[in-house]
């Protein structure tokens, strides 16, 4: 085990040690493969695909809200089923989209970044998306036997508390929530750890690609933030099925609370979304310019401070509840100060941008887009942290129109860039560039269309959450104009859909590299072999691809008839010890099993809680039997 | 290409199967809607005879029960019942049903009224809110199950909440009224 | 004949009619003008990056950044950055100082009006040192012109929040809490205002109207509003009465100076003179009335009004009633 300049051994070897890697990382076939399958790549393309899945059912729900509102006093939808499918959406794009697409979209990526044959915890990994899976499951099922959730995606008690929610639809949106936390933080906690301690050798934390970063300030962010909607919606949960009051201002609870757990989540899960987002777009910007990323550091510190930041402006949402001025100009201060580092970031890119050699392929579209829309939202983010202008545009069609600019300009836009430009990388094939600009031009100009009126419906007085509003109001212009945006919107998305699934078949070959691009990822075949690399890379620059001369040493004498992966240290990535990593396993699937029926039968009973303790037992028994063909080897010959 | 499909049926069977629980009937035809006039012939009048179980309109509907349980409150029941325990007037979270236990019973308890101090609502409170207070006044000894009764109220709680209230046997016999 | 009753109607932010929402309309249009000075430098940036970029030649292969051009750019940003900073800064202060300045509008003797929202709709209690001279109105809130009004807002269910555009921000009536607005007209008008809380099936429908007059004519109102309802004066009108009392509806409104004194829906006192029917749903005409006591379910539904169907020449003499009480 050293690091030292490739000196091949003959093809034969080589060839028969890949065949043997091979062998070792393979998936079991069929049905089984699919539920025992621990790869991080076939698991991360799952998530994408599942999540993409959610986002169109969540994009479903949005056009029969636009279709509702389009004219005014319409019937399409009545209030009652209205409710429950602005609930959908939000809850769906919240919860079931954006989160699990960018963390999925991670999982995929990150080994292949750092040059990692897999996750730090493959079987944690499998039951992430499990349980994530379950979730979304148990949302979408109870929605069409109308026990879907209808007091918003927020949730606010004593409205969706047991008083004024009856049934049980209020109990599935907490336990949607339950669910993908718990998948959100498992995610989180291998992002980290893979990220810290299975670098390729010579990636110190200084050299890692900025798309790295971004996720690893997003896990600890998930890990610090999630575990407030935990209690939040487990004491609700417990409000409504054992009687508790911690919401119930009779008894000495508190309605206010809620919202301050809700919201010491809730906003820093906008920067989870957006923060991945802006690892995209550097990537995106240094590929498609042709040149590194202006302002490595800035942008790393600006990740890290919008990280710190981002726990900071919760109260922002809550200003209308009337706490004192004190407070609110403390919050109004840091809501303020988050557009310095997202600045930062902007300025960065635009400087990138300028001196580069732009290559106008759909991802830098995507990318400029973006550049305008989430400005664009950003602005109008400032003018929601001043209190009193807060106070006239809060819960009115004006945050509509600025979360959308910001999630789907900042988050969405950079995704569908990103998605395109890895595309080929998970696919192997490339998707056409025509479809891929219309889509673009369709999504954009439909995109601007939908939202843009609605801060001036906002400004007109137009509140949110409304079903329907009267004629004599004079917003049904307006709103007609924003649903004629929303068909341009969904085409663009059916094109690009369109165009993912015709590439799927007949899409021309990609090649390991098409887009001459920098990072480690790219150092492969397309799509990837279930081992990632067959000799793990090693790195000495930021820009790997575009430094390399042909001769840099690579990693050797990994194991290769056992599942072998490489342990670095923390800052610097050096060798630290061999480790194995376990092999396709039936656990991950039976815990997250047991999960959902702990989850779900606590909808109906406290009861729940022990009947699920059963399974979920005995799957951690398979999970941790101990096997001997596991356990790692310390390097013997590290630090020269 | 098959999976999708399945899975698709599946939610579609469901749909088929919506729930009874969470339905919102925000509207009822007028018919249902027409309350009859009161009747009343005597002013002590005994009970009629005991129809055949009729089921109740409204017996595992969440939302109506919830209803039921504000008008209990607005109607100002508790105002002798109290909050399920009686007072002034007999107890409604106990296993003695004076005039029986099927919510048509207790429908035409609240329309007719009944000798020593229940008064006759009939043409005061619309019949289709009867139905869902008759509902409620069921839940209270918890004839309804967990899953529909309702949960604790944004009030004080002066009793355990209806989901929690263990389930009475209904006695059939004859107890005589407090009086 | 609908139309008119809200055409005077105003809701607009952008048209204060106040002090309070005169001061957010100048935090508005500072940062509107800022922001959009902001997003044409931002927009004329990226243009120029393209085209800039747009005549350099292609295939090169990727490149660093070169040393003289890495100090250009980082000047430009880091002075791009600072001026971000600054501008911040002072949209931080305009911020501040108006939401001081908004808490300054007091005075001892502020007009006190305890708002309380239900699902879905507005009770109203103009505040007296005498309890009798309380005064108990819904989904309408009549203001004098010039003097602070004193708003205390409150809930009896889940959380609504009391929003009128022209005059001032929100504030959200909390179950449990009594949250304070102050706001004062300085012009004549009907101000339609709406709860801006997710409150429920009807939120949409959870409307109100505050008509702004100069003082002697709300005293004029006042002291009429706090008159006991003018009793029948036609046979058509005492049947109405009659059926008002032995049907459904006593158990639920108030009509002071009669038996009916339910407090679950909106005193009927003055029901007559108010302009809108249902929490600003409908125009208050006889044919709405009609429609929402008959089917108020199909207006509004899961409103807390039940269906009241009955034979015509009742119906006919409850309007005339409801129509009488002025």
């Amino acid at each position: 085990m050293s690091a030292e300049p490739i000196s091949y051994p003959d093809d034969d070897a080589l060839a028969e040690d890949r065949r043997r890697l091979e062998e070792t990382w393979k998936s079991r076939p069929g049905l089984l493969g699919w539920i025992s399958e621990v790869g991080h790549a076939k698991l991360g393309k799952r998530y994408v695909v599942t999540a993409f899945v959610f986002f169109a059912l969540g994009g479903i729900e949005a056009a029969l809200m636009r279709i509702q509102l389009a004219r005014p006093e319409a019937g399409f939808l009545d209030p009652d089923l209205y409710n429950q499918i602005f609930t959908m959406h939000g809850s769906t794009m919240m919860f079931l989209f954006a989160v699990p697409m960018m963390l999925g979209l991670g999982v995929y990526l990150v080994p292949l970044m750092i040059g990692a044959r897999n996750m730090a915890f493959p079987r944690l990994n499998a039951f992430s998306y499990f349980t994530y899976l379950a979730g979304g499951l148990l949302l979408y099922s109870f929605f069409f036997l109308n026990i879907g959730p209808d007091a918003g995606w927020f949730s606010y008690v004593p409205l969706a508390g047991p008083d004024y929610s009856p049934g049980k639809r209020a109990d599935v949106w907490a336990q949607l929530i339950t669910f993908t936390e718990i998948s959100g933080l498992a995610v989180a906690v291998n992002l980290i750890t893979t990220i810290f301690k299975h670098r390729a050798p010579g990636m110190s934390l200084n050299r890692l690609p900025l798309y790295v970063w971004s996720m690893l300030v997003t896990s600890f962010m998930v890990v610090f933030a999630m575990p407030a909607i935990m209690l939040a919606s487990l004491m609700l949960a417990m409000d409504r099925l054992v009687d508790t009051h911690f919401f119930n201002p009779a008894e000495g609870g508190d309605a206010i609370l809620w919202q301050h757990l809700f919201w010491f989540f809730g906003h820093p899960e906008v920067y989870m979304i957006f923060l991945p987002a802006t690892g995209i777009v550097s990537t995106l910007i240094a590929v498609f310019s042709r040149r590194q990323t202006f302002g490595y550091l800035t942008l790393v510190l600006s990740l890290v401070a919008t990280g710190f930041i981002g726990f900071g402006l919760w109260v922002h949402h809550m200003f209308a509840t009337g706490l004192p001025q004190l407070g609110q100009s403390f919050f109004t201060a840091a809501s303020i100060m988050i557009a310095i580092p997202s600045g930062a970031q902007v300025f960065c890119w635009l400087a990138t941008l300028w001196g580069g050699k732009l290559r106008f392929r759909t991802p830098l579209m995507y990318v400029l887009g973006f550049i305008f829309t989430f400005v664009m939202g950003g602005l109008t983010g400032v003018m929601l942290a001043s209190v009193p202008l807060d106070l006239q545009v809060h819960d009115t069609f004006f945050v509509v129109a600025h979360f959308h600019y910001v999630l789907i300009g900042g988050a969405v836009f950079p995704l569908l860039g990103g998605l395109f430009y890895w595309f080929p990388k998970m696919t192997g094939r490339m998707l056409s560039e025509k479809l891929g600009h219309l889509s673009f031009w369709l999504v954009f100009l439909g995109f601007n269309l939908t939202f843009f009126p609605q801060h001036i419906l906002g400004l007109n007085g137009m509140p949110r959450r409304v079903y329907t509003y009267p004629p004599e109001t004079g917003w049904g212009d307006l709103n007609l104009l924003s649903s004629l945006g929303a068909v341009v919107l969904a085409l663009g998305v059916l094109v690009y859909v369109f165009n993912a699934l015709r590439s799927l078949r007949s899409g021309p070959i990609a090649g390991d590299d098409p887009w001459e691009s920098e990072s480690l990822e790219w150092a492969t075949s397309s799509p990837p072999p279930p081992y990632n690399f067959h000799l793990i890379p090693t790195v000495s620059d930021r820009y790997p691809l575009w430094t390399r001369t042909g001769d840099e040493p690579v990693v050797t004498g990994l194991k290769s008839d056992r599942r072998e992966v490489l342990v670095t240290n923390t800052l610097d990535a050096e060798l630290d010890h061999r480790d194995t990593s376990p092999g396709p396993s039936f656990s991950p699937f039976f815990l997250a099993v047991g999960v959902a029926v702990t989850f779900i039968t606590s909808i109906f009973t406290p009861w729940g809680v022990v009947i699920g303790a059963v399974p979920c037992f005995l799957a951690l028994l398979a999970w941790f039997w101990p096997r001997l063909d596991q356990g790692h080897t310390v390097l013997k010959e590290k630090k020269s | 290409m098959r999976r999708p499909l399945a899975l698709g049926a599946c939610f579609l069977l469901l749909g088929l199967a919506a729930c009874e629980r969470e339905e919102r009937r925000l509207r009822e035809l007028p018919a249902l809607a027409m309350t009859g006039r009161p009747v009343r012939e005597v002013k002590l009048q005994p009970g009629r005879p005991q129809p055949a179980r009729s089921g109740g309109r409204y017996e595992g509907n969440a939302y109506a029960i919830s209803e039921g349980k504000r008008l209990y409150q607005l109607y100002n029941c508790s105002g002798c019942h109290f909050q399920g325990g009686g007072g002034i007037g007999p107890p409604l979270m106990d296993d003695k049903w004076i005039y029986g236990d099927d919510p048509q019973n207790i429908h035409e308890t609240i329309v007719e009224g009944r000798p020593n101090g229940m008064p006759s609502y009939g043409g005061h409170i619309p019949d289709q809110q009867v139905w869902m207070i008759a509902a409620y006044v069921r839940s209270l000894s918890g004839q309804l199950g967990k899953a529909a009764s309702p949960g604790r109220s944004d009030h004080m709680a002066a009793r355990p909440s209806e989901q929690a209230t263990k389930e009475e046997q209904p006695k059939t016999q004859k107890a005589s009224p407090p009086g | 004949m609908s139309g008119h009753v809200f055409s005077a109607v105003q809701q607009s932010a952008l048209d204060p009619a106040g002090p309070q929402a005169e001061r957010i309309g100048d935090v508005w249009w500072l940062m509107f003008w800022v922001c959009a000075v902001v997003m044409a430098l931002v927009t004329l940036a990226l243009l120029g990056g393209l085209l800039h970029a747009r005549r350099r030649r292609e295939s090169e292969a990727p490149q660093p950044i070169a040393p003289e051009s890495h100090r250009r750019m980082t000047w430009v940003v880091s002075g791009a950055l600072a001026t971000t900073a600054v501008i911040l800064l002072v949209l931080l202060a305009a911020s501040v100082s108006t939401g001081r300045a908004l808490g300054s509008l007091t005075s001892p003797d502020a007009l006190v009006i305890e708002v309380i929202g239900r699902q879905w709709w507005w009770e109203v209690r103009y505040m007296d040192d005498q309890p009798s001279n309380i005064l108990t109105d819904a989904n309408e809130i009549h203001i004098p012109v010039g003097r602070p009004v004193l708003i205390r807002g409150t809930s009896r269910d889940v959380i609504h929040s009391l929003w009128v555009p022209n005059l001032h921000g929100k504030k959200d009536l909390i179950p449990g809490y009594v949250t304070d607005t102050w706001i004062q007209a300085d012009r004549p008008g009907v101000f339609r205002g709406q709860c801006a809380e997710f409150c429920g099936l009807q939120h949409a429908h959870m409307a109100f109207l505050v008509v702004a007059e100069p003082p002697a004519k709300f005293q004029a109102w006042r002291a009429a509003a706090s008159q006991p309802a003018r009793p029948p004066r036609t046979p058509l009108e005492l049947r109405g009465q009659q059926v008002f009392l032995n049907r459904q509806c006593a158990l639920c409104h108030t009509v002071l100076g009669t038996d009916a004194g339910g407090r679950i829906g909106p005193d009927l006192t003055h029901v007559a003179s108010r302009r809108t029917l249902g929490a600003g749903t409908l125009p208050n005409t006889r044919g709405h009335l009609a429609g929402w006591i008959v089917d108020p379910q199909s207006v509004k539904p899961g409103n807390r009004m039940p269906q009241n169907p009955m034979p015509s020449e009742d119906l006919l003499a409850l309007l005339a009633y409801l129509e009488s009480l002025q």
